[in-house]
């Protein structure tokens, strides 16, 4: 088994240097954080799928129904989970690729305790039953408040430290978080515009009506998906997939293009969230029309990235980071072709309102997003605490169970939610149909306990992925404190 | 030169615009990379920034604690 996956890199005095050079204690706190809302969010997930499959598992607890539990589960991973390891790549990606310190220490940790002050008070609140109602964005005004002053302080970080570099080129990795910070900067805003009940009231009404609303929403809802959670960890893809493969990015030109060609194409798409609805035809049509066209960027970026491994196939027998790292863009292939398919008006009638889009959105976030910010954090870890990673045969272990939880989840939504769409489009001779929704709900039994074994192997490698980086930072304090010890012991007798 | 104006801020207009705008900024870009041999070589250079940080080419050493991955 390659040792190199692990390596992290640096003799004592290196490290000393590097510490001092760059902010990594701000990464670190991220990184663990990322890790634990990764653990509670994926167990709220496996709860909820629980929930659908056998509903007594609510135990009638009003905070825990799927109702208020759901959001629990999207904040958690998205934002807790997706969230925290981008301030931590993007934190350290900026850092190494500008050869600069962040901008301000003090500015960084504010980023890091509003953040997560953010979510926290964003799950209590969801669990009390307070929500805005807005798919992924049901935090109610007063958090959209602060997380718009920590997006602020994040925006001054990251743009501080690019112009202080000492590279006399942005790295592209750059771009994409830079895109993914000022979109997420547009969507929020525009998204959260709400008129108050009262000062010290939670809740608020949305400034637009009707269709109005609904495209705003999803305007916000897709490009969320767009920029959140595709431009920014795209962005970590452009820095870890060439630095654990040891080459270079197969071609910045095609970086560049992947880029624009993104950032151009995927404000217009949200609308096919609302096909056949009152919605005017030609912005349906419009969002179709450039969902298709994503597809373009969105696989000349998937070719840009596995073909850096060209010639080096070899590492996916003996990494199984870059095992994550190419798994996670094949996923990204997959359900980028995926999504331009379902934007189809006619295959949108069969799939929008069945569990196939919750098929389609897992294999993004669970294929792509998640993979992805594992295989970033396995190779952030060791190199943040200067050790080697604990155990390189538990992250085999990890990818196995995360990939097989993947295909079921999948799967067992494919079959739901194609089932699903033939059942209630079907009519009997008379015209009548020929299913009652009952009869649906009961077909979902068995995809949906698939899917709640699925979502349970995927937590599994979660869990084990959580006790693999506990063990090495636990080994890198260790250390840290010998060396601390050694140094005042050398100092004494100096 | 004011009816130009005109017709541009006409909201009716604003699907036209925005293609031509959008377009026209993404085909400029794609120009811009592939018109020049030199300025397309300079930028495949670019791949190497994360491959110049100050670590990746050292072997961990002396600090590191042996761990489950020494022994596999």
């Amino acid at each position: 088994m390659s040792q190199a996956a692990t390596t992290a890199g640096a003799a004592p005095a290196a490290s000393v240097a590097t510490s001092e050079q760059y902010n990594y204690a701000i990464i670190k706190r991220f990184a663990i954080a990322a890790v634990l809302w990764g653990v509670f969010g994926m167990a709220a997930g496996v709860w909820i799928a629980s929930q659908l499959a056998f509903p007594f598992l609510n135990f009638d607890i009003a905070q825990i129904t799927f109702g208020r539990f759901r959001p629990v589960h999207t904040t958690a991973v998205i934002f807790g989970f997706g969230g925290n390891a981008l301030f931590a790549t993007s934190y350290y990606v900026v850092q190494r690729t500008c050869q600069a310190r962040l901008w301000s220490d003090s500015m960084a940790s504010f980023t890091f305790y509003g953040w997560n002050l953010a979510l926290v008070l964003g799950v209590i609140t969801y669990m009390m039953g307070i929500t805005q109602g807005r798919e992924y964005a049901e935090f109610n005004w007063q958090i959209d408040l602060i997380i718009l002053v920590v997006w602020v302080a994040y925006f001054m970080v990251f743009l501080m430290t690019l112009l202080r570099r000492n590279q006399p080129h942005i790295y592209v990795a750059n771009w994409f978080f830079m895109s993914f910070i000022l979109a997420t900067a547009l969507l929020h805003v525009f998204n959260n515009i709400q008129v108050p009940v009262g000062l010290f009231h939670p809740h608020s009404y949305s400034i637009f009506s009707g269709v109005q609303d609904a495209m705003t929403q999803w305007w916000y809802g897709h490009n969320a998906v767009g920029f959140f959670l595709t431009a920014a960890f795209l962005g970590m893809m452009y820095y870890f997939v060439p630095k654990q493969a040891g080459r270079p990015i197969y071609s910045y030109k095609l970086s560049i293009i992947h880029f624009w060609a993104l950032v151009f194409l995927y404000m217009w798409v949200g609308a096919h969230h609302l096909h056949w609805t009152a919605l005017p035809d030609w912005v349906s049509t419009l969002a179709a029309t450039f969902s298709i066209l994503l597809l373009l960027p969105s696989w000349g970026g998937m070719i840009n990235g596995i073909m850096t491994l060209s010639g080096a196939w070899d590492k996916l027998r003996t990494d199984p980071i870059m095992l994550f790292l190419i798994t996670a863009l094949a996923f990204y292939g997959m359900s980028t072709f995926e999504g331009p398919m379902m934007s189809l008006k006619s295959v949108n009638a069969l799939s929008h309102y069945t569990d196939w889009t919750v098929g389609h959105v897992h294999s993004g976030a669970l294929g792509w997003v998640a993979m992805i910010t594992f295989g970033s954090l396995y190779h952030l870890m060791p190199r943040l605490w200067n050790v080697n990673l604990y155990s390189l045969k538990l992250v085999y272990v990890h990818f196995f169970l995360a990939t097989i939880g993947i295909v079921l989840y999948i799967t067992a939504m494919w079959v739901a939610g194609i089932g699903q769409g033939l059942m209630l489009r079907a009519f009997d001779q008379y015209g009548n149909l020929a299913y009652t929704f009952t009869e649906s709900v009961v077909f979902l039994h068995k995809p949906y306990v698939v899917r709640a074994i699925g979502g349970g192997f995927f937590l599994a490698g979660m869990l084990i992925m959580a006790f693999n980086i506990a063990m090495t930072v636990r080994t890198g304090i260790k250390a840290e404190a010998r060396e601390a010890q050694a140094a005042s012991a050398e100092a004494r007798t100096a | 030169m004011m009816g130009l104006w005109e017709w541009i801020t006409d909201m009716g207009n604003s699907k036209i615009v925005a293609l031509l705008l959008f377009m026209g900024t993404f085909i400029g870009v794609v120009i811009f990379l592939f018109s020049n041999r030199r300025r397309a070589q300079k930028f495949e250079t670019y791949r190497y920034i994360p491959l110049d940080d100050d670590d990746s080419h050292r072997e961990p050493v002396a600090r590191r604690d042996k761990t489950k991955s020494d022994e596999q």
